[in-house]
């Protein structure tokens, strides 16, 4: 048990948001009513399919695609191993050559590698200092792209459209799980995943989309369920309070982002002006929540320790915090400092109050790190 | 740690810190606090295993407004990442 007096303040939103009221509510209800399997033809069963074609309709309708484009995955990671597999799949006479950013979620980059070890092809494209793809593709011919709608550790958004107008007819996969729910979806893509629990829906439920007309084929084995891409008996409760908390996010998102933005230009104005600091990530083209920056000389698992025990939650790319030792591909891909890493995102609740508790508590801890290894 | 001198980047000698089997940030630590060991001009060498070193030495000599000098091997494989003393 924690008995610290300090208030807990989450600024970790882009690992997990809080359950949205709305998910809660949504999900209490649904698990007395849509226990039943959505493929069966009794009643029970018809009420399950009910409010899973239900969910389907509101995250297609939140996301501004179709229906049938929707389907539900046992987390945001198989959706993107899914989408990024399935895609390659469908191409596979055409190319086995996968190009994906090198800053792409760990999940795509282990798509990639599973790929590679099947006898298939992987590059990379390069990044900007500030963490934003650089469109040089390769030459020959593609089978798919991948390129995530958003940096999830530097918030830098990545031009998902102009690399499609490049592509032909590439494919795209598109990794939205860092935006989905905050910023309308780019245009582009052929397939795509995001992650409920990142926009307060409950753990375990992913979203895979695939566009009409779009080659994508089970890269996996298949199943006989709602759709040709679903697996498993769906978790129905959960799909359903996900689509209740997107809906409600999505509903607010404009007013949240447009407050989340400027409290992320107060924290990077304010950290950028403790000595030694690299705020990292684009400045204005960026995920309104979200943002990082490397401490010199400073361990960035003492960083988090000790912010932690001041009642501030926050997450690192720093390799002490790993559990590779490795330090996050992303800063080093961007060659920027990889220790003393700080990642921190704001909650859909997160006040100004508390963003002013973090940066005065920020240079008394840097400091005291620092003095601690002698500088 | 043991520190020596060798042949540095672009062929010139400077001093070398010996950060082998240290985890990041301690060769930036150890950058830090013997960089005006050596004169303005000259080169300072950091020998590190830690795979964080190839990105961090260089960032840096961006923060620190040094120059980033390169990077050479050691006898026993250990990459040596060199800064020139700017000020």
């Amino acid at each position: 048990m924690n008995s610290s007096a300090a208030p807990v303040v989450h600024l970790d939103a882009a690992a997990g948001e809080p359950l949205h009221p709305a998910a809660r509510e949504t999900l209490l209800a649904a698990l007395d009513a849509g226990w039943a399997d959505p493929r069966r033809l009794h009643r029970s069963a018809r009420h399950a399919r009910l409010m899973l074609d239900n969910a389907r309709e509101v995250v297609a309708q939140c996301l501004g695609i179709r229906f049938d484009e929707v389907t539900f995955t046992p987390s945001g990671t198989h959706a993107v191993h899914q989408g990024v597999l399935g895609l390659l799949a469908g191409r596979a006479r055409v190319s086995d050559l996968l190009v994906h950013s090198a800053v792409e979620h760990s999940s795509v980059v282990h798509a990639g590698q599973w790929h590679a070890r099947n006898g298939g092809r992987v590059a990379e494209l390069g990044v900007s200092a500030t963490g934003r793809a650089e469109l040089t593709l390769p030459e020959g011919p593609i089978a798919a792209l991948a390129l995530q709608s958003a940096n999830h550790e530097v918030a830098t958004l990545q031009p998902v459209a102009e690399l499609a107008e490049l592509a032909g007819d590439v494919p795209i996969f598109m990794d939205a799980c860092a935006s989905a729910g905050r910023l309308p979806l780019p245009a582009g893509w052929a397939a795509a995943a995001a992650s409920a629990h990142k926009w307060g829906g409950p753990a375990g439920v992913g979203v895979l989309l695939v566009r009409k007309g779009a080659r994508w084929r089970s890269p996996f084995p298949s199943d006989d369920r709602a759709d040709e891409r679903a697996t498993g008996f769906e978790n129905v409760p959960a799909a359903l309070a996900a689509a209740a908390a997107l809906q409600a996010v999505t509903a607010d998102a404009a007013e949240v982002a447009a407050r989340q933005h400027a409290l992320i230009d107060r924290i990077r104005a304010a950290v950028a002006a403790i000595p030694d600091v690299e705020v990292v990530g684009d400045p204005e083209h960026r995920l309104p929540h979200l943002v990082t920056f490397s401490c010199l000389y400073v361990d960035g698992e003492a960083l988090v320790t000790e912010l932690d025990r001041r009642g501030f939650e926050v997450s690192s790319g720093s390799a002490c915090t790993a559990s590779t030792l490795t330090p996050s591909h992303v800063l080093a891909a961007m060659g920027v400092l990889t220790h003393g890493n700080v990642r921190l995102s704001l909650t859909r609740d997160t006040t100004a109050d508390d963003v002013e508790a973090f940066l005065a508590a920020l240079p008394e801890v840097v400091g005291r790190l620092r003095a601690e290894a002698g500088l | 740690m043991s520190e020596s001198s060798t042949t540095g980047a672009g062929g010139g000698d400077g001093l070398v810190l010996d950060c082998r089997a240290m985890r990041c940030p301690a060769p930036i630590i150890e950058l830090g606090k013997n960089l005006t060991r050596v004169p303005v001009g000259e080169l300072i060498g950091v020998a590190a295993t830690d795979v964080a070193a190839r990105v961090d030495v260089p960032a840096f000599c961006r923060l620190r407004a040094q120059e980033y000098a390169g990077e050479t091997t050691a006898e026993d494989g250990v990459p040596i990442f060199w800064v020139r003393r700017l000020s």
